[in-house]
């Protein structure tokens, strides 16, 4: 019974997949897309079956479909694990998967390969949901390229364009670079461990007496390599704002709300393995404080609304990441799910805008949206709030715990994330009230057309926003579900649920009076003065190397890109030549040789008498000399 | 029934196809290659019901040498393989228009029949003429039937010819060597011998020539771009599908069981030059303006890899080794067919003229980009349990031939995906392509189906070759 419905879970959006590709055409787009809608509404049932289940049994269920690889010293099967993550991971994905479905049915309906876009939104799901369910590091490993592949199918989805396919053949390589990572982190824990099921793992390692901590630590900073590729972050989160090329409902579900958070599911799998280096824990909070850092200050001066969005994502990214490796992974997975909900909603607000302007997504071109667009202003006005962390929308309590554990362990942590969040909070508002209020700044063509989007759209913003503002309840402080459903999971003991004590307020007080001044900044320079962002050539200073994103790019394309570039071509040019050559050169010189021999044979008998005398002269004196 | 019966009906088959004239030709030639797997697969339901398939006849006395085929798992498998990719071969030249077709049909039953026998043959001699015997059709198919200026074609092919021939000699002296102290070719005899580790330096090397330019591992590697570049379609696929499997199979089979010596103390050196031909053909391949010159560079790479797993003498690399084989060769046709279907429509093989294609062919489009994903080892793509495999063997030496080897999973993504976008992406060409026709859409889908389903069910390969595996690794390991 089991089995079957998490079959079912896992293959309906497969199924969806292969009826809108093989039929999708014939189909028509309504029904292309409800279809599709369908698959993953399906998924979402199930999935709350196996929810409710749980959470009265609590035991997790473990399904093995089939012997799949067969290594020397162990198997890997093909199966699955069903307990608090992964279904809870699956509620969101699929949750809002099934909404996002929902909305492109109307956001993609003018576009004529819309059954395409359906087909990879399926395989997506799909692929995803194994990247969840797996019951081993390789069967996730099988969704972890999935999606990556979906991703490149969706970033080059307008295939005509070449930078598009540009960002989406960025976007895989990246993350292979990552998945190199992954992978030789499985290979030593492998070694060590002679499994990768992650339930035979967790038994050996807390059941170990003297583990070699020493290859732990390399094969979780491997791990953590990997995680870098897929949730964008330093060195290698460049392509994530490159990736949105793609169609926007894209953006919001795969670079925004699901995949990008792979790498924090991943690391808080296996938490019990990251718990025991305490090195490479530090290295992940880190990059995690200064990767929200960084992209918070680019996304300051962007103009591109989404590209605004991309760096937010990043950022908050890199809060989670700071957060896990604070080891409060529940903090983490709190953060994950509230901003699933906020920038999703955010995400889908910004596709609104820009269907309502007909694909423009520079800021300096909107204004004025609110009168004309009033549920996609009101949603996004609640999720930009909840981002920014204002009580007692969900993004306020789930930052704040991620700042309470950043302060209780080092304050030089604590103090990035703060600034990272002020900065939240200044370009989210900067992003509102450069869309929404003041006068419109497009063409008159444009005002004149100006309309709310239609309800499919405007539906799944409703229940985004709703659920970014009331999202907070799953996890207040004191009295955390979150955190008790979790419990089974982490060898650690349960955290210590906070008390509210003075530091807890005052530090609640804090975070709270910074988004307030990053909002009023906000106010003041786009309200009150009126300002609109510079044209692209008027930017200078130092808004300038944040503008072209530190130029973290060009950095790569010198120190990478081109050099392989440059070698390929000289391997192809010289060193192929030359190797080649030398080949012909021994059948040259085998040639010469039988060329200088052939003179021997010159037919005077003079010659040969003289080479038979010398010959003999020789062969006696050797025969003589011998004895 | 025994495995003879194989290497007698593709016989048959060559002969047959050859008097049914041009017209006919192919459509003989498919059946014999459909029969001969149909063949192969009920020895392999003997084979696995633990019935001997076996051949063993003497066949010269002086010196002694005998009629040995040999069916175990890892010579079944490799019959496979070559049973599968012949009538897949031959279909895929339904599309063409051969001049003197009954000719070329003939030599690829004929090829297919060499190769056949170097996979079962178990007699150092008899192994030897069938490695050699195999080379002559490949000659002539793509002497006679390449494409390109004929002089540059001519000096392409004859390079190959010489040099692989003049690699092979060196390994006739070993067979020489070894009968001398043996007193027969028998494998069981060849592998009983305890040589000393002078003795196997040289035997290590002689076979090493024979086996490196055939396979090629660089620095052997400079007949390859251009023969598969000359060659006509159907040649490049015997060459890359199975023909370059000869020489990694007879490491298995001949080189490291008869002279492990040198792979066990000089591991490290084999395993590098693999390695180092992953990277360098990786990165040669990245600014090849020729699709199929492309696709011979990636497979420098995957051979490479797949070399260095077999020197690893850990059961997971010469496992991955092997699956890897059948799967590069399942891919690779695939690709080259992809490259001939687009030379059948825009008649180039310049990347810069291409591209643009996707928006006009939609089912053409899925099946490249499938075999592009499976040549960069997706998983769920048998590729990726090959690769996994070999990697994992490699991390069991040192991780760091792990991650050097690895490599290839980057650079691959890179190169591929950077010929798909400039191939198939872009603003629509101008000129039409039609999209696959249902005889082109057969061979496709065949492959693509063989890749996904061992990819997510590899067990019956497994199980086939675990065992001769663990033989071959029991033998190595008793010698010095």
């Amino acid at each position: 019974m089991d089995t079957n419905l998490a079959l079912v879970l896992v293959l309906a959006p497969f199924l969806g997949f292969l009826i809108n590709v093989f039929f999708g055409k014939s189909l028509g787009k309504s029904l292309s897309g409800i279809i599709g809608t369908l698959a993953v509404i399906v998924s979402f049932a199930v999935t709350l079956y196996f929810f409710l289940q749980i959470n009265t049994t609590e035991t997790p269920i473990s399904i093995s479909l089939f012997n799949w690889i067969q290594m020397d010293q162990f198997h890997v099967d093909f199966g699955f694990l069903l307990d608090q993550l992964s279904l809870l991971w699956l509620l969101f994905v699929t949750g809002i998967g099934a909404l996002i479905h929902l909305y492109s049915i109307s956001y993609m309906h003018d576009d004529d390969k819309m059954h395409q876009f359906f087909a990879y939104l399926n395989l997506f799901i799909f692929f995803m949901i194994t990247l969840v369910i797996g019951s081993n590091l390789l069967v996730m490993f099988i969704g972890w390229e999935g999606v990556g592949l979906c991703s490149y199918l969706l970033i080059g989805f307008w295939y005509n364009n070449q930078d598009y396919n540009d960002a989406a053949k960025k976007a895989f390589i990246m993350n292979r670079i990552g998945d190199l990572g992954l992978l030789i982190g499985i290979f030593i824990l492998g070694n060590l461990f002679s499994t990768v099921d992650y339930t035979t793992l967790k038994t050996a390692i807390i059941g170990a007496n003297d583990l070699d901590i020493y290859w732990i630590s390399i094969a979780a900073l491997c791990l953590f390599i990997g995680a870098c590729g897929k949730s964008a972050q330093i060195p290698l989160y460049t392509w994530l704002p490159d990736a949105m090329a793609g169609p926007t409902p894209v953006s919001a579900l795969i670079h925004a709300a699901t995949m990008v958070t792979a790498g924090i599911f991943m690391i808080t799998r296996l938490n019990f393995l990251f718990d025991l280096t305490p090195q490479i824990q530090n290295i992940i909070a880190v990059i995690g404080a200064v990767t929200a850092l960084l992209a918070a200050t680019i996304g300051l001066v962007q103009n591109d609304i989404k590209k605004v969005l991309a760096y937010s994502t990043v950022s908050q990214l890199g809060l989670m990441f700071l957060a896990l490796g604070l080891g409060a992974y529940e903090v983490a997975v709190f953060h994950v799910i509230t901003h699933a909900f906020f920038k999703a909603c955010l995400f889908l607000g910004s596709g609104s805008v820009i269907h309502a302007l007909h694909g423009e997504q520079d800021m300096r071109k909107m204004g004025g949206l609110k009168k004309a667009m009033p549920i996609t202003f009101i949603t996004m006005l609640l999720s930009s709030l909840a981002i920014s962390g204002i009580f007692p929308l969900s993004g306020f309590w789930s930052k704040d715990e991620i700042l309470l554990v950043a302060f209780e362990k080092n304050t030089v942590l604590w103090i990035i994330a703060s600034l990272a969040s002020i900065m939240t909070a200044f370009y989210m508002f900067r992003l509102m009230f450069l869309t929404f209020f003041n006068n419109f700044r497009g063409t008159e063509s444009q005002r004149n057309h100006l309309h709310e989007s239609p309800t499919l759209i405007t539906f799944p913003l409703i229940i985004l926003a709703i659920l970014a503002t009331i999202g907070g309840l799953i996890s207040l402080p004191g009295s955390s579900w979150l955190n008790h459903y979790l419990t089974p999971l982490f060898a650690k003991a349960e955290h210590e649920a906070h008390h509210l004590g003075t530091t807890e307020y005052t530090l609640m007080g804090i975070a709270m009076l910074g988004a307030l001044i990053g909002i009023a900044f906000a106010y003041a320079k786009y309200i009150k003065q009126n300002q609109v962002p510079n044209e692209d050539n008027a930017i200078t200073g130092f808004s300038k190397v944040l503008y072209n994103k530190y130029y973290v790019d060009e950095v790569y394309e010198a120190l990478f890109v081109n050099p392989i570039n440059a070698l390929s071509k000289f391997f192809r040019d010289y060193i192929e030549t030359t190797l080649s050559s030398l080949v012909f050169g021994f059948g040259k010189i085998t040639n010469e040789i039988g060329f200088q021999g052939k003179k021997v044979h010159n037919g005077s008998i003079g010659f040969y008498l003289f080479a038979f005398v010398i010959g003999f002269c020789l062969i006696i004196s050797y025969l003589f000399l011998a004895q | 029934m025994d495995v003879t019966y194989l290497l007698i009906l593709l016989f048959v088959g060559a002969i047959a196809t050859y008097f049914s004239g041009d017209k006919l030709a192919p459509k003989v030639a498919l059946f014999f290659g459909l029969s001969t797997f149909g063949l192969s697969i009920y020895l392999l339901d003997l084979f696995n019901s633990g019935q001997n398939i076996s051949f063993l006849s003497g066949w010269i006395a002086q010196p002694n040498i005998s009629f040995a085929l040999t069916a175990d798992g890892l010579s079944m498998a490799m019959v496979l393989l070559t049973t599968a990719l012949t009538p897949i071969i031959i279909f895929s030249g339904f599309g063409n228009d051969f001049n003197n077709a009954k000719s070329i049909y003939a030599l690829l039953l004929f090829m297919s029949l060499a190769m056949i026998g170097t996979f079962l043959a178990s007699d150092g001699l008899l192994y030897y003429i069938f490695w050699e015997l195999s080379l002559i059709p490949i000659y002539f198919i793509a002497l006679i039937w390449g494409n390109g200026d004929a002089d540059e074609r001519k000096k392409a092919v004859v390079k190959f010819f010489i040099y692989t021939f003049a690699g092979s000699l060196f390994m006739l002296v070993a067979f020489v060597y070894l009968y001398q102290k043996a007193g027969s070719l028998l494998i069981a005899d060849l592998y009983a011998l305890q040589l000393s580790s002078n003795e196997q330096i040289w035997l290590f090397l002689a076979f090493f020539l024979a086996y490196a330019i055939k396979i090629p591992i660089i620095p052997f590697h400079t007949w390859q771009a251009n023969v598969y570049q000359k060659a006509p379609a159907i040649g490049t696929m015997l060459l890359s599908g199975i023909m370059l499997k000869m020489g990694l199979y007879s490491i298995i089979r001949w080189q490291l069981p008869i002279a492990p010596y040198v792979a066990k103390h000089f591991a490290f050196i084999l395993i590098g030059l693999g390695i180092a031909g992953v990277i360098y053909g990786s990165i040669v391949a990245i600014r090849q303006k020729d699709l199929k010159k492309l696709l011979a560079y990636s497979s420098l790479a995957h051979v490479g890899l797949i070399a260095a797993g077999t020197y690893t003498l850990t059961l997971n690399g010469l496992h991955g080794a092997v699956l890897q084989m059948i799967a590069h060769g399942f891919v690779v046709v695939g690709l080259f067919f992809i490259a001939e279907i687009i030379y059948r429509r825009y008649q180039t093989r310049a990347i810069a003229e291409m591209g643009g294609i996707r928006f006009q062919t939609p089912k053409f489009t899925s099946m490249f980009l499938i075999l592009v994903l499976a040549s960069v080892a997706l998983p769920s793509t048998f590729n990726f349990v090959g690769e996994f495999m070999v990697l994992y063997g490699l991390s069991q030496v040192h991780i760091l031939l792990a991650v050097l080897g690895g490599t290839t999973i980057i650079l691959g993504a890179y190169y591929m995906l950077k010929m798909f976008q400039n191939v198939m992406l872009g603003e629509t060409n101008s000129k039409v392509f039609k999209d696959v026709t249902v005889n082109e859409a057969v061979v496709l889908v065949a492959i693509i189906a063989v890749l996904f389903f061992f990819g997510l069910y590899p067990k019956p390969i497994n199980d086939l070759i675990t065992p001769s595996l663990e033989v071959v690794l029991n033998i190595i390991k008793t010698k010095n």
